[in-house]
């Protein structure tokens, strides 16, 4: 049989989960010189762009500018986007091996880690991610509910995430409205009786996660103070000695953010967004009815590790914090593919460099790969996920360069699309995302809105009525 | 971001030899695993020192007979070893400090993983690329928040 790559035989390649991953992995797979190659780049939503559009914050429509690209990769006539297509229901494994000589995973961390403490689990605690989905309309979350009649929130953890969502709950209704937050959350967050807002990291202002325009960004909010409590942000000898060893200005212009805010006098908003160091939540306590009422936690001081990390020690110093609704954000592990070895310490496929690896020989499994957080875990900004995606598929190049590829019975595109078409009539192509991105576009307009999202799989198809 | 994440595509396993092995086996698995440094362990599977491919190189320099030394004989002992959740930070100042070229990372007692200063700089090239793609992307859209 001849090598797949030609014009009379194209590589052939199906991608899982159409995230920026997906399409940085698209991308460089169709501008591979010598090799003609055909991607499918399939998604269990009907549309495209992942966390792009379902994770990043309503107010940040900057980052979102990203998908320009995005769209560009899928002109491709080598390209095609299979939504509301669910890999393990839908399409099968042994389906995808039929039609496919290659098949790249990259579905990304889809759940919260948790905090592992008591009373995690009453009600009012919620995982961040559940409330980011829920107000970036993600389809499976529009009915969640979020108690927003209490007065106080916390918020667990200091990444990313969890200053989105500070943020989005110190915002007032007028900030929200200019967004393409989805309709549902605008309501319930205008609504919202919520005074004071808690950001509580385990470490000092040193070891946040967050990044400098993020921590900067909280003291423009309009409806909210930020509140620092001057000796939480005053440095530890060991993170000051890390700081200048490392001549990290980065670091040492978060700390004089933090520091600055620690010396403001509030302006009287009507919020008030706290940021606390050096405190991890060690049980949430409830009322008689299960409710979250308040949470204890435990002082934490630094301590070395051999390499000279920083890492929490809890003290014998409590305190409590009343709070009836509470978020945790302290890490996001990827969630096993049906069939798909599964490495459980990392929380990531079992893989080398992107080679998915057999569990049994260490050695790889022909013709499945991955890339993205499913392969490496979740850090970085978006961009981080295309070199990660290049390494993949330099060794799906090396592989196809050694004969090492699937056998596929039915390596056409036209057997794939009659196979998608059979098992999920509703599947969205691209021209079809593009017509409902224009409709949620001209509805956004008439608002004076960036977009007006559609929140569940019905809408979408009704809107391009089907 | 922490060294982890540089463990999560290298599979679960580090290459480790026992000390009464001969150098010559030691460089036989440097070979076929094309590294640059073994991981030396007691019976227990407890790591008790590490060797490295200049540990066997200074002993060539002056020994014909290298190859039937003892892996135990060569190795280095005292260690610095990592956690999991070290930051990349952290550990790229101290291996580049101390010249620490193979780092062990243990868990709870358990060797599970090794991270070399070249895994090490090639997450920061990768995080630094990305944050430079991700503004330039940005920066050069000319609607920004159309969503095309």
């Amino acid at each position: 049989m001849p090598r797949p790559g030609t014009d009379a035989q194209p590589l052939r390649v199906a991608i899982v989960g159409a995230g920026p991953t997906g399409y940085y992995a698209a991308d460089a797979l169709l501008r591979k010189e010598g090799v003609v190659v055909e991607v499918d780049l399939y998604d269990r939503l009907p549309t495209p762009y992942g966390l792009v559009r379902l994770g990043v914050a309503p107010d940040h429509q900057k980052i979102k500018s990203v998908t320009a690209a995005f769209d560009k990769v899928a002109a491709s006539s080598r390209f095609r986007f299979f939504g509301n297509v669910e890999f393990g229901k839908d399409v099968t494994l042994a389906d995808l091996r039929a039609h496919y000589h290659q098949i790249l995973y990259s579905t990304g961390a889809q759940t919260d880690r948790r905090m592992g403490i008591p009373g995690e689990d009453l009600t009012g605690s919620h995982p961040a991610t559940e409330f980011v989905a829920w107000y970036n309309a993600h389809p499976d979350y529009r009915d969640s509910e979020f108690d927003l009649s209490v007065e106080r929130a916390a918020v667990v953890g200091v990444g990313n995430v969890a200053v989105d969502v500070a943020r989005i709950l110190s915002r007032t209704p007028e900030e929200l409205a200019r967004t393409d937050i989805a309709d549902h959350a605008l309501a319930a967050l205008s609504r919202s009786r919520i005074r004071e807002v808690y950001l509580l990291g385990r470490r000092g202002p040193a070891q946040a996660a967050f990044t400098n325009p993020e921590i900067k960004e909280l003291g423009e909010l309009e409806g909210a103070d930020v509140e620092v409590r001057p000796e939480e942000v005053e440095l530890d000898p060991l993170s000051r000695a890390a700081v200048e060893q490392r001549q990290d200005r980065a670091t040492r212009k978060k700390v004089e953010i933090l520091q600055g805010y620690a010396r403001a006098r509030p302006a009287g908003k009507p919020r008030k967004l706290v940021v606390r160091f050096l405190v991890s939540p060690v049980e949430l306590v409830g009322d008689a009815t299960g409710r979250v009422v308040k949470m204890r936690l435990v002082r934490n001081e630094l301590s070395a590790t051999q390499t000279g990390a920083l890492q929490p020690r809890a003290t014998d110093r409590f305190e409590e914090l009343p709070v009836g609704l509470v978020f945790r954000s302290v890490g996001y592990r990827g969630v096993p593919l049906p069939g798909v070895p599964f490495n459980e310490s990392w929380g990531v496929i079992l893989n080398v460099k992107g080679r998915v690896l057999d569990p049994d020989t260490k050695r790889p499994v022909v013709g499945e790969y991955t890339a993205g957080w499913i392969k490496r875990g979740p850090t970085g900004v978006i961009g981080t996920n295309k070199p990660d995606a290049a390494e993949t598929v330099e060794c799906m190049f090396e592989d196809l360069a050694q004969g090492a590829v699937l056998q596929p019975s039915h390596p056409t595109a036209a057997a794939a699309e009659a196979l998608v078409r059979q098992r999920k009539p509703t599947f969205f192509s691209y021209a079809d995302w593009l017509r409902l991105n224009e409709i949620e576009v001209s509805r956004g307009r008439a608002q004076g809105r960036p977009r007006v999202k559609f929140a569940s799989v019905e809408g979408m198809l009704a809107a391009l009525g089907r | 971001m922490d060294i982890a994440r540089i463990l999560a595509t290298k599979g679960d396993t580090a290459v480790t030899a026992r000390p009464d092995q001969s150098i010559r086996d030691g460089l036989a698995l440097l070979a076929r695993h094309n590294i640059g440094a073994l991981i030396v362990v007691d019976a227990a599977g407890a790591p008790i020192g590490i060797l490295s491919e200049r540990d066997i190189v200074r002993e060539a320099a002056r020994n014909e007979a290298v190859f039937t030394r003892r892996v135990g004989d060569l190795m280095t002992r005292d260690v610095i070893t990592g956690q999991p959740h070290d930051d990349l930070a952290a550990v790229a100042y101290t291996m580049t400090d101390k010249r620490i070229r193979h780092l062990p990372v243990m868990e709870k007692g358990k060797l599970v993983g090794i991270v070399s200063i070249g895994d090490i700089l090639k997450a920061q090239r990768d995080h630094y690329r990305g944050e430079a793609d991700t503004l330039q992307a940005m920066i050069l859209d000319p609607e920004p928040g159309s969503g095309r």
